[in-house]
């Protein structure tokens, strides 16, 4: 065979092939169209393919370039095909797949309500349901009841915006403490999440009214043991088990003793691990169970109370307090899930 | 509280580091905000050694010098110190280092000759008041090493934050004393500094040989006189305790370097040595002291009375301040000359001539130093103590410490020290229960324990009710005690019950040792509240519909007297809110000022409602405000259209059925023609929300605004029982209020099942859950539905409501859905009419319906709709 009969097989091989196509139908599948392609080529290929080493040693190199020429040739025919037939189901190519999703608005939760809800998690595999109270409270169930000395420094640490005489604003959630206890005897287990007012300026660090989140534990035989293997309990599922805490003692007039909860952590600021005060805490003063009608020598208790916003503005960079406040929707948006 | 460290170690000598010290204080006392350097920051500052030393050309007091800094360079440096000495290492600072007073050595030349950089004084460090010449040092330290290395860290502040209970933390004595108590290290009463103490110091109860005066006591009044001077007590329930110390022929001048080293290191200025010994004393000791010219009190007395209308007082600070009644002032034979317990006045101050003192070292009642300190508003580093209790024990000690200080320090003689007081309180014993302390804190402490830590903080422990009884049980066998009767120092005010002692057991022990593993618990009794369950559901809802949850600041600019904060910080906005959407309408308002138009936010909240109670009513609300794009833009769709109504009833629907139990809340439809579209209202017809158009302050390009708010219940804010009482199982009685509303709300469901089981075991209410909405169940069809449309011409006057009744009313068991799909108004309808399309639904639950069967509906509906509402089908 001359080169010049080689290359009048390879292009009457092409033609058939191209005439194959032109003759399959768009609807055909595509297994069963390559099938019939390769009974149509394979034979005719490898025949063609055992006569180049018969070749002129001189063409020989030529035939080759051509015998590839032929194969890609035919690999094209084929994907001319594909294109086709998925133009022909209705898949365009003109379509760019990598355009965006038609999308739904995202509703989020306000960064303060998912460390509450955080929280309130943890302490509800714990045993604990929620309590909820006025936040117009009577000075009674805010002082009174809690141990408070009347006219006393320590009433100076709670800033109080008063409605009238002996009316208020809360200061804590503590008063949820009172009334839940005089409404349900104990075995008690509460937490009591809810907004309380300081008479504080509306500045980057403080606000007038915010969130608090308080936790109660009254039953026989309950002792600060307790207390602090539930709280660190606590710390460690919110904080990771790695968390160092300790506890040192502190004042609050409704506890006794009083203590707060320190867990190490990092701020990011480049200080490196630090003790920062999460919450404080402490044995329920026995006054309040029997200002609650409680008998305090029965029953004794624990209680607790942090403020979610600080956590929420440390987690999430937050540099000031107001941004929780003025509800601009390019802030909120950011705590979509 | 700011804490000298070395101060402290004057009280109780130890080598712990300022870190430890606060460690300490943090796990058993009191929280250690931070420790800071006392001294200027000196981590700049290398040893520099001279290694020659010639006289400066032009000056003959300065002389020109190489300094060997370390750098591997010798450094020329102009100095006019006249103690160069060759060879001699001295404090450097080089070009670029600032010194404590501020200032940045730079290079400079000086008369000709360049300067790269400082020999120091002690002064020019901050170290003291040396400044006679540089500052040798004795160390074998090389050129270069850091100045810190060689003199030590110095003095460290620690600041303590002391809460109220603990005003015995509020000296250097009292920290001490806790230090001692903690560690168990010995601590000095009265440590005597840099003082001459060849002379005896407890000269105290005789002075110069003479006695102290006794008080006399006629009709209340308290009176001493000695050596023609007079204190006079009129008022003894808010003056207690009085004591003078005079002292003639002092000489008012400088404090010795170590008092006023003293006062530096925790940040006080030194005045005068007389005023220094006040501040020393008050922070060393916590007893605030104050001085006055014996010179300028008429009539050499001091008389501690009732407040007279009218009086005034110029003050240390040169304010003339009134004096209200009602108070009590010191006063000396003629007119007012101190704020008692807070500050003293003016014109009995004592300046550079004064040479007779009278200190006054008294007590004075917390509760009326407070009321003072807020009539005249002014709060001191006395009135804080004072308001917080001093030691009644102190007076004495400090007495001692004047009349041992004050002639060392500002030389004269002490001439009378006169007493005025009542007499001390009786002794009062706390019986402590050993098991109640164990109970309390849930780890034994033995009975030896708890001795040795209450005796460590001062108190007496006895384990007999009757110190004084005779006992054959040997000292130190505890095996029968099982109370402890236990007395307060008299700096401990705030120890008075039995917990009070069990905390200071607790917290030496340390809250560290205790164990911390969990413990079983019983359940608790209180069941979840039910706004906090529906709120919850509602607001997982909103969040799906594309709302934002905000928490926005509760304030009005507006509203009801009755709702007024009566002490707002911010007067602009000093009303409790009446409703969520005022509060929401603002937040949207501030949105658009930012541009931004797209807003989706709601609130689970309180608003407030007057009312004829003391307290006014709460409602936990969900309010809801929607205004812009419907959907985020698409390239399928650049502009979405606006929110509008119908988006606004739809949030509704979706609030009321999450919120409510099915059928409690229905929506009734209003008139068009106000801002309410639609109220919100329950099958008994109670009002309990609305979906509204707001009418915000907006800028042209902003969309409408809607908005939707829903009562979700009432938060009872009633006393659930007096003081001492409880109502456990009793929740309706005293609730009557909340019962009675929440029979409309989905609360009821919740209190039914606390009636309940109360009446049934006649036991507590146990925990329930709010019934969740059970949908039932309906099969799903196995035949095929017939539908058809009707399309109607419907007059004027007649509503979509209407319409959809007839159909459903006439349509019978069969017509499964009713579906309005079009409302048209305009050609071949006429005018004032509209014309409305619904699509109907029927399906027979076992067979196939008939066309005929169908048709006959079809003309029996149109029959119906022509009948009773005058509607007409439209020609097709």
């Amino acid at each position: 065979m001359t080169f010049e009969e080689f290359s009048e097989r390879s292009d009457d091989l092409k033609d058939k092939i191209f005439a194959f196509f032109l003759s399959t139908d768009l609807s055909t599948r595509l297994d069963v169209v390559k099938g019939q392609l390769n009974h149509e080529k394979e034979a005719a290929l490898a025949a063609l393919q055992s006569e180049i080493p018969r070749l002129d040693p001189a063409d020989r190199r030529s035939a080759g370039i051509k015998f590839n020429e032929l194969k890609q040739g035919i690999q094209a025919l084929l994907d001319a095909f594909i294109a086709k037939q998925a133009a022909a189901a209705g898949v365009s190519a003109a379509v760019d797949l990598t355009m965006p999703p038609r999308r739904s608005w995202k509703g989020s939760l306000h960064p303060v309500t998912l460390v509450i809800d955080e929280i309130s998690d943890i302490f509800r595999e714990l045993g604990f349901t929620i309590a909820l109270g006025p936040e117009a409270e009577t000075d009674f169930y805010n002082f009174g009841a809690l141990n408070f000395p009347p006219d006393h420094p320590a009433m100076e640490l709670h800033d109080t915006l008063y409605l009238g005489q002996d009316t208020l604003l809360r200061t804590h959630t503590s008063p949820v403490q009172v009334r839940t206890l005089q409404q349900y005897a104990p075995p008690v287990r509460v937490l009591c999440p809810g907004q309380v007012y300081r008479r504080d300026f509306f500045d980057a660090t403080h606000a007038p009214a915010f969130m608090q989140i308080e936790g109660l534990a009254i039953d026989e035989g309950i002792s600060f043991v307790d207390l602090k293997a539930t709280l660190s309990e606590f710390a460690r599922r919110f904080y990771g088990g790695s968390r160092r805490v300790r506890f040192g003692p502190s004042y609050f007039p409704f506890v006794e003793p009083g203590a707060q909860m320190d867990v190490e952590v990092d701020l990011g600021d480049g200080k490196g691990l630090r003790w920062v005060e999460i919450l404080g805490c402490g044995m329920v003063h026995p006054n309040v169970l029997e200002a609650a009608g409680v008998d305090s020598e029965t029953y004794t208790g624990w209680a607790f109370g942090m403020g979610p916003a600080r956590i929420a503005m440390s987690r999430h960079d937050i540099p000031d307090i107001r941004l929780l406040y003025d509800s601009d929707v390019r802030f909120l948006e950011q705590f979509a899930r | 509280m700011i804490v000298s460290h070395e101060w402290l170690k004057q009280f109780v000598p130890h080598n712990m580091s300022p870190v430890q010290v606060g460690d300490l204080m943090s796990r058993h006392t009191v929280t250690l905000d931070g420790i800071e350097s006392a001294g200027a920051d000196l981590s700049a500052f290398v040893v520099g050694q001279v290694v020659s030393c010639v006289p400066h050309s032009n000056s003959d007091r300065l002389s020109l010098t190489k300094v060997d800094n370390g750098s591997g360079e010798l450094l020329d440096v102009v100095c006019g110190a006249q103690n160069i000495v060759v060879g001699t290492k001295y404090p450097f600072a080089k070009t670029g280092t600032t010194m404590p007073n501020g200032i940045t050595i730079e290079k400079r030349k000086i008369r000709g000759e360049t300067s790269n950089g400082m020999l120091c004084s002690a002064r020019e460090l901050g170290l003291g008041e040396d400044h006679d010449g540089i500052l040798a040092l004795t160390t074998a330290a090389a050129p270069g090493t850091p100045l810190l290395d060689v003199l030590g860290p110095g003095d460290a502040r620690l600041n303590l934050d002391v809460l109220p209970n603990r005003p015995d933390l509020l000296s250097h004595r009292g920290v001490a004393r806790e230090l001692a108590a903690i560690t168990g290290l010995p601590y000095n009463l009265l440590p005597l500094e840099n003082l001459d103490t060849s002379l005896a110091l407890h000269a105290d109860h005789t002075i110069g040989g003479q006695a102290v005066t006794q008080p006399t006591n006629t009709q209340g009044v308290r009176t001493a006189t000695h050596n023609g001077i007079t204190i006079t007590v009129e008022d003894s329930a808010s003056c207690p305790h009085y004591l003078a110390v005079t002292v003639r022929g002092v000489k008012v001048g400088e404090s010795p370097a170590w008092l006023k080293q003293r006062l530096s290191s925790i940040g006080v200025r030194s005045i005068s040595n007389v005023v220094d010994f006040t501040n020393y004393v008050l922070h060393g000791y916590g007893q605030p002291v104050h001085a006055f010219d014996l010179g300028k009190l008429a009539g050499s007395s001091i008389v501690v009375r009732p407040t007279r209308a009218g009086e005034s007082l110029v003050t240390l600070d040169g304010v003339e301040r009134k004096i209200a009644t009602g108070t009590t002032v010191i006063c000396d034979g003629e007119r007012p000359v101190a704020l008692a317990g807070i500050m003293g006045g003016r014109d009995s101050e004592v300046v550079e001539t004064t040479t007779d003192l009278l200190i006054e070292i008294a007590s004075f009642d917390a509760r009326f130093v407070r009321k003072t300190r807020r009539q005249v508003n002014l709060s001191t580093d006395a009135s804080y103590r004072f308001e917080r209790g001093t030691d009644v024990h102190a007076l004495e000690e400090v007495a001692a410490l004047a009349v041992f200080m004050l002639p060392r320090i500002a030389g004269g003689t002490v001439e009378s020290l006169i007493y005025v007081g009542a007499e001390e309180a009786e002794t009062k014993y706390v019986p402590v229960r050993l098991e109640r302390v164990s109970q309390l804190i849930g780890v034994n402490v033995s009975a030896p324990e708890c001795i040795r830590y209450l005796q460590s903080l001062g108190c007496t422990v006895a384990t007999l009710a009757d110190p004084l009884a005779p006992t054959d049980v040997a000292d130190d066998d505890y095996s029968e005690t099982k109370t402890l009767h236990v007395t307060a120092p008299t700096w401990r005010n705030d120890l008075n019950l039995e917990v009070d002692f069990i905390e200071e057991i607790a917290r030496l022990n340390g809250f560290d040792t205790l164990p911390d593993e969990l413990r079983a618990t019983r359940p608790g009794n209180v069941p979840d509240h039910p706004l906090h369950i529906v709120g919850r559901r509602v607001r997982d809802a909103l969040v799906s519909a594309g709302l934002a949850e905000t928490r926005p600041m509760p304030f009005t600019k507006t509203g009801d007297e009755s709702l007024r904060v009566r002490n707002p910080l911010a007067e602009d906005e000093p009303y409790l809110r009446q409703s969520i959407l005022e509060t929401l309408a603002h937040r949207a308002e501030f949105n658009l000022t930012r541009m931004q138009g797209n807003i989706r936010l709601f609130e689970i909240g309180n608003a407030f409602v007057a009312s004829k109670e003391r307290l006014p009513r709460e409602e936990v609300r969900v309010g809801a405000l929607i205004m812009g794009m419907r959907r985020p833009p698409h390239f399928t769709e650049p502009n979405p259209p606006a929110f509008d109504m119908w988006d606004a009833l739809n949030l509704a629907l979706v609030m009321v059925k999450t919120a409510f139990p099915p059928g409690l809340g229905m929506l009734s439809v209003e008139q068009l023609d106000g801002d309410v579209l639609w109220e919100i209202t329950t099958f008994e017809g109670k009002k309990i929300g609305s979906v509204v158009r707001l009418r915000l302050d907006k800028p042209v390009w902003a969309d409408e605004a809607f908005g939707v708010e829903l009562t979700l219940g009432l938060m009872p804010s009633g006393d659930i029982a007096p003081r001492g009482k409880n109502a456990h199982g009793k929740f309706e009685q005293v609730q009557p209020d909340a019962v009675e509303d929440a029979k409309t709300y989905v609360a009821r469901s919740a209190l039914e099942t606390h009636r309940t089981e109360a009446s049934k075991d006649g036991r507590e209410s146990r925990p329930s859950v709010v019934p969740g909405i059970h949908a039932k169940y309906k099969a799903i069809p196995t035949t095929p539905a017939a539908e058809f449309d009707l399309a109607l011409i419907v007059p004027p006057g007649v509503s979509a409501i209407d319409v959809d009744a007839v159909l459903r009313g006439t349509g019978g068991d069969l017509l499964e859905k009713v579906e309005l799909f079009d409302e048209f108004r305009g050609a071949g309808i006429p005018e004032g009419s509209r014309s409305l399309a619904f699509h109907l639904t029927f399906r027979h639950p076992e067979r196939t319906l008939k066309e005929k069967e169908i048709e006959g509906r079809r003309m029996a509906l149109l029959d119906a709709l022509n009948k009773k509402l005058g509607i007409k089908p439209r020609a097709s």
